[in-house]
């Protein structure tokens, strides 16, 4: 088995190193495009990644400011390096006609990896995810401490965010409907991925000696490689995963989010608050410095419980306005398998629309970057599994049941009216399918943009602040320059248009996950075997229910 | 004949009133008393990635607060009456973790000061002591 492991392995890093040397040699001859002007080419635009999709939801973004001095020398300064940076990671091969980014491979791969080595985890751990969460085998002498329920709904509202809404928009036009059914199967795949790196997570993580925890994929890189006599390797990707968790904190955690929550803010004020991008960003980052520094958590309480409030409501009105559609639903469900299969329209076909939704489902539920392990590894319990459980609910809940809600409502719309969003697309789209039924939508849509941007603010925060400490120790001076720095590049978002910086930090994110699932190889017999003697224990009784027995 | 009462305080007034009560009835009947105090939390709500970090060091310093500056004190005076005394300090929905206390414990019956609180407050949130009569499995003994 190991052998065979080692070799798939080889294999892989093989071709990645070839495409990477081949992504030097194309990057000679082709010239970098400029990432706002083309939005709907970014998504297969290798320059571009991750953000292009979400500019669509003011199509295409004006610039936010006046293309000041300080701007454009920082932008001259980076933008070489954010093209090279962007077009090594979203390297893209071309096969049958579709371009293929490798990194959504490494991702896919991985899932599928770790969906068989594992049995099907995400299928025979579903129904025990829901008994943990639901506090079955919460024994009473730990009540006080993180319950299951809350270390997930916490991961939930870091990754529950715009991509929800209007990712799957530029999913649905770039790859047609068929690639909501490889957006459900890359969510389902996901789920295994998740579930080894937040098992992980826990189980490498480090006891501070104030008795609060810190962990995540630079400290299992570490101590995991460590424990197979590759110690230098491990500090060296440990780190490497640290640096790229911190600069991806500021720019797709933190500038890129203040930025669009301002463009949103703008876009319902129909343009009142063009020019005023500094008092909306000061305004913000004072709030994120009320939560991050002042301790006022209050504020985190009330977003954190209205988030997970608007996602319900978000899901309940899609399924109104998919009921309403009613006539509608089974032309655009059996679009979906049609589409899935033949690739209508696609570009590259049916392996166009499969690229396309794995692209999706991975930049929405983050499955294999590992950051939700960072979240995960917070929480005191004396089984690491029981928290890769619950885990495998979020790609589930994100991906499977929102993404789907929302490919629905713009699918049965479509069939109804396939002109009905006009040139809208990314959120706009979204918006213009609910508006269709009930009128009023689009503000509180706006609003709950916002405040998935603002609770993803607060996750992110975190998932820096220990990629910080990783790197620079505990100190609490430390911490709050940190925090400071935070809260700055909250402002900055909505000031300046840094668009090279947030390229770089994009690129890092989705290069962290190149360590990340090479960690999770190397560690998945560990998991297993955790995983075997705890579905022992609980069928032998040892571990047991609490409640509804 | 299980012959121990299960004592609720919370370091208000009517909570000392229920003390001297309880103790009064425990030497009378030769009774033990189980001393519980219960902090208010639920498993259900949403926090930061921060504070979930930091929740193990805070649920150790609520405890360590709440068993030195309300339950040691009882118990003390309790041990000076010349009973035979046990504590709990949990976390819980309070009505509910008495019941579940009381349950474990094999308690009696149950003593618990009326915390009198009134107007607002109690219309919108109700009264743990209420709700405890009203669910609580043995004789509950409202002490005003």
């Amino acid at each position: 088995m190991k052998h065979i492991l080692m070799n798939i392995l080889m294999g892989l890093l093989c071709v990645f190193v070839v495409a990477v040397s081949a992504a030097h040699a194309q990057n000679e001859q082709s010239k970098p495009s400029s990432p706002t002007q083309d939005w709907i080419k970014g998504i297969e635009d290798p320059n571009v990644g991750y953000r292009s999709w979400i500019q669509g939801i003011s199509p295409p973004e004006p610039p936010l400011v006046e293309d000041t001095g300080i701007d454009a020398t920082i932008n001259a300064l980076t933008a070489p390096v954010a093209g090279l940076v962007g077009r090594i990671v979203f390297f893209k091969i071309p096969v049958f006609g579709a371009e293929l980014p490798l990194v959504v491979l490494w991702l896919v791969i991985g899932a599928i990896f770790f969906t068989v080595y594992l049995g099907f985890i995400n299928l025979r751990g579903f129904k025990h995810a829901i008994e943990l969460v639901r506090g079955d085998y919460a024994n009473p002498n730990d009540a006080g401490e993180v319950s299951h329920f809350q270390a997930l709904a916490t991961a939930v509202s870091g990754t529950v965010g715009i991509g929800n809404i209007g990712g799957v928009a530029v999913a649905v036009t770039v790859g047609g409907a068929g690639a909501t059914f490889w957006l459900i199967m890359a969510g389902f795949l996901g789920m295994s991925t998740k579930f080894v790196e937040c098992t992980l997570g826990v189980k490498y993580r480090n006891e501070n000696p104030d008795a609060s925890v810190s962990g995540g994929p630079m400290y299992y890189l570490r101590r995991g490689f460590a424990e197979r006599n590759m110690e230098g390797f491990g500090k060296f990707i440990g780190i490497f995963y640290a640096i790229g968790i911190f600069i991806g904190a500021l720019g797709i955690g933190n500038m890129f989010q203040s930025n669009q929550a301002y463009v949103q803010l703008n876009n319902v004020a129909g343009g009142g608050l063009d020019g005023l991008g500094w008092l909306v960003g000061l305004i913000m980052a004072a709030v994120v410095f009320a939560v991050i520094i002042g301790g006022i958590k209050s504020i985190a309480r009330v977003t954190e419980k209205i988030v997970p409030f608007m996602a319900v409501f978000y899901c309940l009105f899609a399924l109104i306005v998919i009921i309403m559609n009613l006539p509608s639903i089974p032309a655009a469900i059996g679009n979906i398998f049609s589409g899935a299969l033949t690739g209508e329209g696609v570009a590259g076909g049916a392996l166009g629309a499969l690229i396309i939704g794995f692209q999706r489902a991975v930049f929405s539920n983050e499955a294999g970057i590992g950051s939700a392990s960072i979240a995960h590894s917070a929480v005191r319990t004396n089984e690491p599994i029981t928290e890769g459980m619950v885990s495998l609910l979020e790609p589930f809940i994100d991906t499977i049941v929102i993404c789907t809600i929302t490919a629905l409502v713009i699918g049965t719309s479509q069939v109804a009216d396939p002109g009905f969003a006009g040139e809208a697309k990314g959120i706009a789209m979204t918006s213009a399918a609910f508006e269709r039924q009930l009128s009023w939508f689009p503000i509180p849509l706006a609003f709950a943009a916002v405040l998935f941007a603002f609770s993803t603010m607060i996750s992110w925060s975190y998932y820096g602040l220990k990629g910080w400490t990783y790197m620079f120790g505990e100190s609490l001076q430390g911490q709050t320059a940190y925090k400071l720095l935070f809260c700055a590049f909250v402002a900055l978002g909505c000031i300046v248009q840094l668009g090279p910086i947030l390229d770089i930090s994009d690129a890092l994110v989705f290069l962290i996950c190149v360590p990340n699932i090479l960690g999770l190889y190397f560690l998945a017999p560990i998991v297993k075997q955790e995983l075997n003697s705890y579905l022992a224990r609980v069928q032998s009784g040892e571990i047991k229910k609490y409640k509804n027995v | 004949m299980k012959n121990t009462f299960l004592l609720a305080v919370d370091g208000s007034p009517g909570s000392s009133n229920a003390v001297e009560f309880a103790t009064d009835r425990a030497k009378r009947g030769g009774a033990r008393i189980v001393v519980a105090y219960v902090i208010e939390w639920s498993p259900y709500t949403f926090n930061t990635p921060e504070e979930n970090a930091e929740r193990h060091k805070r649920r150790e310093e609520e405890l360590e607060r709440a068993t030195s500056s309300i339950v040691k004190p009882v118990v003390a005076k309790l041990k000076d009456a010349g009973l035979d005394v046990d504590s709990e300090v949990r976390h819980g929905h309070t009505a509910q973790t008495l019941i579940e206390l009381a349950k474990k414990h094999d308690v009696a019956q149950i003593f618990i000061g009326r915390r009198g609180a009134s107007g607002l407050k109690d219309m919108l949130f109700g009264s743990v002591t209420a709700n405890l009569v009203q669910t609580a499995p043995v004789p509950v003994t409202v002490v005003p």
